[in-house]
Parts: structure tokens; C-alpha cells; sequence
């Protein structure tokens, strides 16, 4: 049973001069419940998969398959969530987390509460009124993770959501992030360069080749460390082990590449 | 302890320094204002300057107090200020309906670009006689002639300000499935108000040359109508006070639309 299909997905892009192919017959299935990280080398085309999946663009060669339908432009399903918070500087912490029920004619007194209460378990009581430049990076990306979460997508895309953030922030936004989408069941895809971040947070890591981008490898994270919340997967003693052979298959990938 | 006492000393000290400097500057500009005027009136009266051509503070002054009094400088006071505000607003709202229409339909954006280019090229005073001549000599054309100075610019600038709105914005709308419409309200209006705010206040000083053209041309009343009489008549202290009245109307406008700026962005 698979949730998501990713079906010989090929996208190039053109510009006046050239043209240029980002992906190459991808393939890849997540299962329901399921976190998978996706990592690879920047300029792979990660970011682009996450594209296609949402629907945001469509491919030049494939199709992807959500619980056996296809996508067809951006859906209430697909949550996204981007490398910076890109909350509205304008509007106020609360209408910014409310955008998405707006625009999905879903803004009713249920889901305004049920918004709300994500926030205050995020750990953002009584923010509702300030404006984003008012809160510091941590509390803005989980305010974001609020306004993704907030329509209910049953799938998330996280475009490497850590990456601006200080250390210490992203260990436990990591924690954060891990749990509640555990507690709410979602099927997560995670784009990320981080090789220790794939390994504490997921289920399975697809390694990307190089432009095209392509799955390279699949590696399985064991259980022992899956259970873990994403520090403590970390600090686990398997995963320095895990963190090495990846890092070989990124060199390896690397010295092809330059062949 | 001695160390906090030191801190606050050196604190109270420097809010001090911030205050006197501040001081120094409101006295100096007073002193500018003072000094000029004082230096005016005194080169008029000993004829260092020609009287005649450059009148005096306190003929102008004269003048200003008898008109307020007598009620016979507002008629060209309101006349000038409802050309110049209407002018404005018109000049504006309509660059911006332009520059949204623009982002709306970006081929039409590309066939158009030349045509702004020659537009926002041609000196706009130069149509007003056309303007006369088509709208005829009223009130209508002067107004038209304070927009259309305005008009271009305002849409050329607040359409790159549409154009550069970082396309993530967008990205997070499209990702809730949102139309092109939720893109311009939610994301790239309120994202340009500031680009839009620093047209106008480049559109209030335009505005008036417009207007005071426009009244130079037609009018039979109005400040601009006031200095052409002046000039026609020599009397060059009815120019002066009307020059006068407009920079304080304009200095006022401009502040009024800092006032805006300051209450609509309160977080850019």
C-alpha cells in the first residue's frame, strides 16, 4: 500500500540559451504515516520534486500518484512549507496562520479554534496580535509549520525548513516537528542537505544524484532509531555508523560526477 | 554598585548630548528663516534690491493680512488646493489601476513598455494646450493636467514595485491553491505599499506644477492664475505671497502623506 507514487518523473527547465534537466526518471513510493528524507547534493532538484508533488508545476515526463489519483495542480491534501518561514510581514501572527483556511473556504469557527490551539501547543500562547518581524526565527518557522498544518494537509513538503535557523533552534524545532506530525499521523517528505537531520528524523532517506537528479539509493533507518525523537536519534550510537556510509555514497557520487 | 551608578551617570549623559544636539538644529533652522527674511527686508529697503522686482517680507506680510482679512485670497486658495488634491488622488489611484493591469496582463505589459517609455519622456506640460483645446478652459482640464503629470511615473514605479515582490509570497498562496486575484490582494498590494507610498509623495510636488501650469494657462481664478496677474501687472508682492501660500500648502500636503505612510505601514 502507498500513499504517494512518484511515477518516471522527468523536468527540465528552458531559458532563452539552454536547456536544463533537473530530474530524470524518478521513482518513489511513501507509505501512510510514513517520514521520508530526501537528500542530496544542492542543485539536484530537490526542491523541484517538491514542486511536482505539490502540483505546484508540472513535469515534462511522468506523473505522481496520490492515493491513486493524480495530481493535477496544488490540492487541500498537500501542505508546503518553505526554507523560510515567508510569513506575511503585514499581516498579524493570527492572520497569517488563518491564510490557508481562508483561501481554501475552510475559515470557520471550528477550524479558527482548532488553529489557535496548534499555536499554543507549538508553545506560541498569546501572539496572535503581533507581527512576524516581533518574533525571533524559531517562532516564526513554527508559526508557519501552524499555517501549513492549520488545513489539514495530509501530506507535508518540507523544503529544507531548518536550514536558516541557529543550531540549538533547529535541534529542538526538530524535536517539535518530529512529534507533532507523529501525533497527527501526516506522510512527510523532508529536502535537506543535512545528513545527520535525514538519519534523526526519518523513515527512509532517498539518496539524489547529481543533476539530473535521480534516486540513487535507498537507505533504510533501523528501527531503534526511528522510535527516537529526532534528538535523541542523534545522539544514538548507530548513527554516527549510518552518518559515514552516507557520507561515502555523497563522495562517491561526487567523484562520478566529476569524471 | 559604583559600576551601575557609573553606567546610569554616562546614560543621563548621553540622553543630554542627544537633546542638545537637537536643540542646535531646531535653532539653526530658525535662524536660517529669521536671518533670510531679515536680510530681505533689509536689502529692499535700502534699495540693495529692486523693490519693485523683489518686493519685501513686510509688503508681502501687508498683503497676506488685508486678503485674509477681506476674504479675498481664498476663493483662489480653496480653487488651487481642490485642483492640486483632486489632481493628485486622480494621478495616482489611476497610475496604480494602470500598473495592476499591467501585472494582471503581462503580455500586454511587454506590447505597452515603449509607449511608457515615450510617455513618461515627454514633458506632460507640453499637452496642456491640447488639453484646452479639447476639455476646454475649465476647471476639468486643469484638474486632468495635475493627474496626467503624475500618471506614468506612478505607473512605471509602482509596476516594478509589483514586479519584485519576492515570488515565495506567491509560492505559499499557490500552495493553498489560490487565483490570481488572492496573489494581488494578499501578497502583491500590501507588499508594494511602500514603493506606492514614496510615489506619491513624489506625485504631490508634480501635482502642483501641473495645477499651477494648468493656471498659468486657463484660469480665472486660483494661486497660479494669482502670479500670472501679478506678473502681467508687476506687482511682483502678489507673486511673492502666492508663491508664499503655496510652499506652506504643499509643505502641508507632504506631511499629510507622511502621516499616511507612518499609519498604513506599521511593519515593512
Amino acid at each position: 500500500m502507498s500513499f504517494l507514487e512518484v511515477k518516471d518523473v522527468t523536468h527540465s527547465y528552458f531559458s532563452k540559451r539552454e536547456k536544463m534537466t533537473a530530474l530524470m526518471n524518478v521513482n518513489l513510493t511513501v507509505r501512510p504515516g510514513e517520514f521520508v528524507s530526501i537528500l542530496g547534493p544542492s542543485g539536484c532538484g530537490k526542491t523541484t520534486l517538491l514542486s511536482i508533488i505539490s502540483g505546484l508545476i508540472k513535469p515534462t515526463a511522468g506523473h505522481v500518484l496520490m492515493e491513486n489519483e493524480k495530481v493535477k495542480g496544488t490540492n487541500k491534501k498537500t501542505g508546503y512549507m518553505l526554507q523560510q518561514d515567508y510569513l506575511f510581514p503585514w499581516k498579524t501572527i493570527g492572520e497569517n496562520i488563518l491564510l490557508g483556511l481562508k483561501l481554501t473556504g475552510q475559515l470557520n469557527e471550528e477550524t479558527k479554534e482548532k488553529a489557535f490551539n496548534l499555536l499554543e501547543q507549538m508553545g506560541l500562547k498569546d501572539i496572535e496580535n503581533k507581527y512576524p518581524s516581533e518574533l525571533s526565527g524559531g517562532m516564526r518557522q513554527r508559526a508557519a509549520l501552524v499555517r501549513t498544518l492549520a488545513t489539514d494537509p495530509k501530506l507535508l513538503l518540507l523544503d529544507e525548513p531548518f536550514s536558516a535557523l541557529d543550531f540549538q533552534t533547529k535541534l529542538k524545532l526538530e524535536n517539535l516537528v518530529g512529534k507533532t506530525l507523529k501525533t497527527f499521523r501526516k506522510t512527510a517528505i523532508l529536502v535537506t542537505h543535512d545528513i545527520s537531520e535525514a538519519i534523526a528524523m526519518s523513515d527512509r532517506i532517498f539518496l539524489f544524484s547529481n543533476r539530473p537528479g535521480t534516486v540513487y539509493k535507498t537507505i533504510e533507518i533501523p528501527d531503534e532509531l526511528r522510535k527516537l525523537p529526532p534528538f535523541e536519534a542523534r545522539n544514538h550510537k548507530q548513527s554516527p555508523e549510518f552518518f559515514r556510509s552516507i557520507w561515502k555514497e555523497l563522495e562517491s557520487l561526487e567523484q562520478t560526477n566529476r569524471n | 554598585m559604583n559600576k551601575q551608578t557609573e553606567i546610569e551617570r554616562l546614560h543621563e549623559q548621553y540622553k543630554r548630548s542627544i537633546v542638545k544636539e537637537k536643540r542646535l538644529v531646531v535653532f539653526f533652522q530658525l535662524m536660517i528663516v529669521i536671518v533670510f527674511f531679515a536680510l530681505w527686508e533689509t536689502a529692499s529697503r535700502n534699495y540693495w534690491i529692486d523693490p519693485l522686482i523683489f518686493s519685501s517680507p513686510a509688503k508681502i506680510w501687508n498683503l497676506l493680512y488685508s486678503s485674509i482679512v477681506n476674504g479675498s485670497i481664498f476663493p483662489h486658495l480653496w480653487t488651487t488646493l481642490f485642483e492640486t488634491v483632486l489632481g493628485f488622488i486622480i494621478g495616482t489611484v489611476c497610475g496604480t489601476v494602470l500598473a495592476a493591469f499591467l501585472w494582471w496582463f503581462p503580455f500586454v505589459s511587454k506590447v505597452l513598455d515603449p509607449y511608457l517609455v515615450v510617455f513618461n519622456a515627454m514633458p506632460k506640460v507640453a499637452l496642456g494646450p491640447i488639453l484646452i483645446v479639447a476639455i476646454g478652459p475649465t476647471i476639468t482640464s486643469i484638474i486632468v493636467m495635475g493627474a496626467i503629470i503624475s500618471v506614468i511615473i506612478t505607473t512605471i514605479v509602482v509596476y516594478t514595485a509589483f514586479r519584485e515582490v519576492d515570488e515565495n509570497y506567491i509560492k505559499v498562496l499557490r500552495t493553498f491553491g489560490a487565483h490570481r486575484s488572492h496573489f494581488f490582494k494578499e501578497a502583491v498590494l500590501p507588499a508594494s505599499f511602500p514603493a506606492i507610498i514614496s510615489t506619491l509623495k513624489v506625485n504631490v510636488g508634480l501635482s502642483w506644477v501641473g495645477v499651477i501650469v494648468g493656471e498659468f494657462l486657463v484660469s480665472k481664478q486660483g494661486l497660479g492664475y494669482l502670479i500670472i496677474y501679478g506678473f502681467q501687472v508687476f506687482n511682483f508682492t502678489l507673486v511673492m505671497q502666492s508663491l508664499l501660500i503655496i510652499v506652506i500648502f504643499a509643505a502641508i500636503m507632504y506631511k499629510l502623506v507622511e502621516y499616511i505612510e507612518r499609519k498604513l505601514i506599521k511593519n515593512g
